[in-house]
């Protein structure tokens, strides 16, 4: 069974179609990435995967339709990182990785016990125990999306959508991101569905890429079959060299050489 | 094991802070007993006590109050501090609940239009009353209606501008609505400058010293809109990631925020109507309590509550005695004490908000 089936998924924002006729299947268990330019449909068709906006054709969650589960029902089987989290200052990690149980509990209903051990194990996963009372105020950005995932993982669901999971990390701290959702990944046998820019990080992790332009999957397969040369040239209107390391693609932008201009020097 | 009982400690399901909720409750206690005491007539808090021990039977005490004292305490103060404390409370209590669904720390209960919308109802009210009909009967029903249609008004119109996605559509619809209330309030208010009076000393804020009528009629709403604010308050610290996350935390987002916004809007106009328009306490309460004790909703909606109720006996203390026999009107008071002790929490404050 594949953990998301996409058929035919088409969204109209306005006017625009931002995504148009999106079909693919997602293995679980998979990583897949979602590249493309800005503006191609990546962060809306994650929207629609996760019920935030309306869409046209069939989107099917672990074999069930998903336009017909109730939205707390949803959430138990998919959980969301989104690009810009919001993080109260005044809550404390506990509190706010124990709102990750949000869809197990009951609309007047309080935490109980199956909800404090499920936050508990999720701390402890990613060795945040120490933090559990401070107050996300006082958490470096490493920390705090460290913390984000942990509210995720408290949640329990079987897929997780990351929209640009790294966008805001430096460069070791977005290995340390990937590392964690990949080892997570094979623990918990998730399923990752992740729209991403940089595309040497998506070829390291994914193990499908899906490249969008204007709506429309215009290249589905592995990272080598989809970021060739010629794609992203005509696909991002990027100057770019791929290159193989450690039998992984590598994407490196390049810079056109222009003739020097005559007065140089003077 | 060792490790699970360390779990224990470190994840829980925090609720009020003890040391809060002692302070919070002996705050209430001492604001109400202060508020018994003072007034024109000098009665001492012992003889006060006594009298209280007497009403529930204490074995061998005899009320020392006069037959008139006893009335004063009784039938005359202990009504209005009951009011008070239930006014202060609800406009704490939907202050915070306005802040937490628009996401916005400068929300007041006000915010949609209720107090325009009932300041129309009762200018209308009192310029054309009949002949022969008390106010103090038709004002406070007059200006709930108001205030109800009002709130009404900005929400279809916030609604319809953006599908009920954007909270932002709906506080300028309060804008946009609260202006238009106004415009007609002001206009008939020049039509009839007999009324003058009496409309502006309703619109200053005052609680009345009516027995325990007025808290007959408002005790009702404050119940049922403060036990269903309650109830959300763990859903009210979801909303506060902003509709994207809570939806897909698995929150009917539209449902949550119509219920929060019904509730503290029926509060709110509950308590206008019969106090008249009294700001600042839904804005200085709720911020006074997140600088001072932190601020998650399951926190702050019942801190708000017990320490806005405590408030405002104390400001209608002080409104009742320091030009007495004259009253000031409590809004001056409220924003009159309430803008300093704010700038002093302000500043003392280590938290960063």
């Amino acid at each position: 069974m594949s953990a998301i089936a996409l058929d035919g998924v088409s969204v109209t924002l306005g006017r625009a179609r931002v995504v148009d006729g999106v079909t693919a299947e997602l293995e679980e268990g998979g990583w897949a990435v979602v590249i493309g330019a800005n503006g191609a449909g990546k962060t809306t068709l994650l929207r629609a995967v996760a019920g935030l906006v309306a869409f046209h054709g069939s989107i099917r969650l672990l074999g069930r339709q998903a336009s017909q589960l109730a939205r707390r029902e949803l959430s138990t089987l998919l959980a969301v990182l989104p690009q810009e989290p919001s993080t109260p200052p005044w809550m404390t990690v506990a509190d706010y990785v124990l709102l990750g149980r949000t869809p197990y509990i009951g609309y007047f209903a309080q935490e109980g016990r199956r909800d404090v051990d499920a936050a508990s194990r999720a701390l402890e996963r990613l060795e945040l125990l120490p933090y559990a009372n401070r107050l996300l105020g006082t958490l470096s950005g490493g920390e705090k999306q460290r913390v984000v995932v942990a509210r995720a993982l408290a949640q329990e669901a079987k897929i997780v959508l990351l929209d640009e999971p790294t966008a805001a990390l430096d460069i070791g701290h977005q290995q340390q991101t990937l590392e964690l959702l990949d080892e997570l990944r094979r623990e918990a046998g998730l399923t990752l569905v992740a729209a991403m820019h940089d595309l040497t990080l998506a070829a390291q992790y994914a193990d499908r890429v899906l490249l969008l332009d204007r709506g429309h999957v215009v290249a589905d397969g592995t990272p080598a079959e989809v970021l060739t040369r010629d794609r992203l040239a005509r696909h991002y209107h990027a100057s770019v060299d791929v290159v193989e390391l450690d039998g992984r693609i590598a994407v490196l932008p390049r810079r056109e050489q222009r003739p020097a201009p005559e007065d140089a020097g003077r | 094991m060792v490790e699970s009982a360390l779990d224990a400690r470190a994840v829980r399901a925090r609720g009020i802070p003890p040391a809060w909720a002692v302070a919070a409750g002996t705050f209430l206690v001492v604001a109400l007993a202060v508020g018994l005491v003072v007034g024109p007539v000098h009665i001492a808090v012992g003889d006060v006590v006594r009298s209280l021990a007497a009403k529930l039977h204490v074995p061998g005490v005899e009320s020392p109050l006069s037959p008139t004292e006893d009335a004063i305490v009784w039938d005359l103060r202990l009504p209005r501090v009951v009011l008070a404390a239930l006014v202060g409370g609800m406009l704490a209590l939907a202050g915070a609940t306005y802040q937490g669904v628009f996401r916005n720390p400068l929300a007041d209960p006000y915010l949609l239009g209720v107090a325009a919308g009932a300041g129309l109802g009762a200018t209308l009210a009192i310029a054309y009353l009949p002949e022969g009909v008390r106010s103090q009967d038709v004002v406070p029903p007059a200006a709930f209606l108001g205030g109800a249609i009002a709130v009404s008004a900005a929400y279809a119109l916030g609604r319809s501008a953006a599908r009920g996605r954007s909270s932002a559509a709906l506080v300028l619809a309060g804008v946009t609505v609260a202006s238009f209330f106004t415009a007609v309030q002001t206009f008939v208010q020049q039509q009839h400058s007999d009324t003058l009076q009496e409309v502006y000393s309703w619109i200053l804020g005052g609680l009345p010293s009516s027995g325990w009528k007025d808290v007959g009629v408002i005790a009702p709403y404050v119940a049922i809109a403060g036990g269903a604010i309650f109830l959300h308050r763990r859903l009210l610290d979801v909303l506060v990631l902003g509709d994207d996350e809570a939806a897909s935390l698995g929150v009917d987002v539209r449902r949550v925020r119509l219920v929060l916004v019904v509730a503290a809007t029926v509060g709110t106009a509950a308590a206008v109507a019969v106090s008249g328009l009294i700001g600042f306490v839904g804005i200085i309460v709720p911020h006074a309590i997140r600088l001072v004790a932190g601020g998650t909703y399951r926190m702050l909606v019942p801190l708000s509550f017990v320490v806005g109720a405590g408030f405002l006996v104390l400001v209608d203390a002080v409104a009742r005695t320091a030009l007495a026999p004259a009253e000031i009107p409590i809004g001056v008071v409220t924003a009159f004490i309430g803008a300093p002790f704010f700038a002093i929490v302000l500043r003392t404050s280590r938290r960063v908000g």
